[in-house]
């Protein structure tokens, strides 16, 4: 009997997503079983791994700024980027 | 100015800053959290309106009342990227765009995580064992849709009870340690009945659902072009070498995996504390008095960061240092009695833990084309190369291939590169040592620090040798 809060929406790479208001990006991607977030140099796909603010796996991008997708909350109508170069 | 600045507010920072507070001293509580609980009483995410309560929300939700009527000021969501001494003696602290001094810090900065690669393991779908936790407590929901839960210590059987808990599937568990290894451990736990009770309940659990349990096994390999599809297990030997028995393949869709937990030192060591390796304590520890007074004056350490030893004994810890922080700065003897408990508390702590030390043969899963560094993208072929033609420190290591150069700091794959030099130069933990602590602590916006940092005020370190 989990009760969650109401349901937003956001973007990541072009495509709209769901959420529970006031999760974190992390969780909502897994919550859609979005696991690929980003590449590494090598181009090797990423996804959220110590999902405490320590690898920077899950980097993002909003508003042209680097965040951790772990440590930052999700918002209605946001727009999430791949982020490239971290 | 404060009296005391405390870093980090899991059990037994939060509790250093309450003693502290409650005796007077002007105490500044600081995090990168949104809220204090640390990762073992970590808070719910504010999208969870309503559910049951656990024994970590009960304790973590207590910590953050006592918290909140106490005097201690609170700055959470707060990085602190670097630290140091200034001339009269006090400390400077950068947390994000702010510059905050103290007479005294205290370093409780808790455990990270040690995760030895293994094929397939920068796959998306494969995350820490303590990631899984986070995943629990903050979010209740399980890491993905039919997990393999690996690794060694007590968290794999946590983390394996705690999917099922939350309904999701568990493929597999695979433990590096056997059964014996659990029963020697067993002695020292049941000082602790309810801890050991707890552990037997997990796998208990585990049996009735039916899960495979491998004992003495590791992951030789995650399997998957774009995520996890699956991962292969093989038999280990008593240093956790891999067999050349025959391998067998699990089907799986994610993987919580890590081996153990590390003390979380940077903080201390850019503080300028002096370091030894113990791994009985998890690994490189500041080296402490009992209280938690490190070989800096007015610098503290206390918690999981100060040698693991877990919740049980961590408020504790926390105290004893802001009674030490106390009679440095005030000169007020107190009651030394928490001693005796504490050094009780301690086994089942170190019994723990024990589990938790990792093995030489751990190398063997790390193959040649296994990126060690993630976040640079290192082989292990690079680094052995540059191991191998005279690079035998980190630091060598590090200015020749960029390894541990990324965003995480080497966090992840320093540990890795030390056994892999070891393997190689049979050189100690000791010996091969640590690469130079630097700042920024953790990567840092370029807003934050052009505002009100004071460039001149920021040394240059030195020339790190090689």
């Amino acid at each position: 009997m989990i009760e969650r809060s109401v349901e937003i929406s956001f973007e990541f790479d072009g495509k709209n997503y769901p959420a529970f208001d006031g999760e974190t990006i992390a969780a909502a991607l897994l919550r859609s079983n979005v696991l690929n977030i980003r590449n590494a140099p090598s181009g090797s796909p990423r996804g959220i791994f110590c999902v405490m603010g320590a690898c920077q796996e899950c980097v993002v991008e909003i508003d042209g700024i680097k965040v951790e997708a772990c440590r930052t909350s999700v918002a209605d109508g946001l727009i999430i980027k791949r982020a490239h170069d971290v | 100015m404060y009296d005391v600045i405390v870093l980090g507010a899991g059990p037994a920072g939060a509790n250093a800053a309450l003693e502290a507070a409650d005796n007077g001293l002007k105490t500044l509580l600081l995090d990168e959290q949104k809220v204090a609980g640390g990762q073992v009483w970590r808070a719910k995410s504010k999208s969870i309106l309503k559910a049951p309560s656990t024994e970590a929300s009960e304790k973590g939700d207590e910590l953050r009342t006592k918290i909140n009527q106490s005097a201690i000021e609170v700055k959470f969501n707060s990085r602190v990227w670097h630290i140091e001494k200034q001339d009269d003696d006090t400390w400077l602290m950068a947390s994000d765009a702010e510059q905050l001094t103290a007479k005294a810090l205290i370093i409780a900065t808790g455990s990270q995580e040690r995760i030895i690669p293994t094929q397939g393991w920068t796959l998306p779908g494969v995350i820490g064992l303590g990631g899984a936790t986070v995943l629990f407590k903050e979010h209740m929901m399980v890491p993905g849709r039919r997990t393999v839960v690996a690794g060694n210590g007590p968290l794999v059987f946590l983390v394996a009870s705690e999917i099922i808990r939350l309904k999701g599937t568990v493929a597999a568990v695979v433990s590096l340690n056997n059964r014996i290894d659990w029963l020697k451990a067993l002695p020292s736990m049941l000082s602790n009945p309810s801890l050991a009770w707890q552990g037997f309940k997990w796998i208990f659990k585990l049996y009735k659902m039916r899960v495979p349990v491998f004992w003495q096994h590791g992951i030789n390999k995650i399997e998957g072009k774009e995520k996890v599809e699956g991962v292969t297990v093989i038999k280990v030997d008593h240093n956790w070498h891999k067999s050349d028995q025959a391998e067998q393949y699990i089907p799986a869709e994610s993987v919580c995996y890590g081996h153990g937990l590390m003390p979380a030192i940077e903080a201390t060591r850019l503080a300028g504390a002096d370091h030894h390796y113990d791994e009985l304590l998890g690994g490189w520890v500041p080296t402490i008095d009992k209280y938690g007074r490190t070989s800096v004056s007015n610098l503290y350490a206390c918690g999981d960061n100060a040698g693991i030893l877990g919740v049980s004994v961590a408020p504790m810890r926390g105290r004893m240092a802001a009674l030490a922080v106390l009679e440095d700065l005030t000169g007020k003897k107190h009651n030394k009695k928490d001693l005796k408990i504490f050094d009780k508390a301690k086994k089942i702590g170190l019994a723990a833990t024990a589990l938790s030390i990792p093995r030489s043969g751990l190398q063997s899963f790390i193959t040649k084309d296994t990126e060690v560094c993630r976040c640079e993208c290192i082989s292990r072929r690079e680094i052995e190369h540059e191991i191998k033609t005279g690079a035998l420190s980190p630091n060598a290591v590090k200015s020749g291939t960029r390894c541990g150069m990324g965003p995480c700091g080497g966090r992840y794959c320093s540990e890795s590169l030390a056994l892999i030099t070891q393997h190689i130069s049979k050189k100690t933990r000791s010996e091969i040592g640590l690469s130079t602590a630097r700042s920024p602590l953790r990567p840092v916006a370029l807003d934050d620090i052009s505002n009100e940092i004071d460039y001149d005020k920021l040394p240059i370190p030195g020339v790190s040798p090689l």
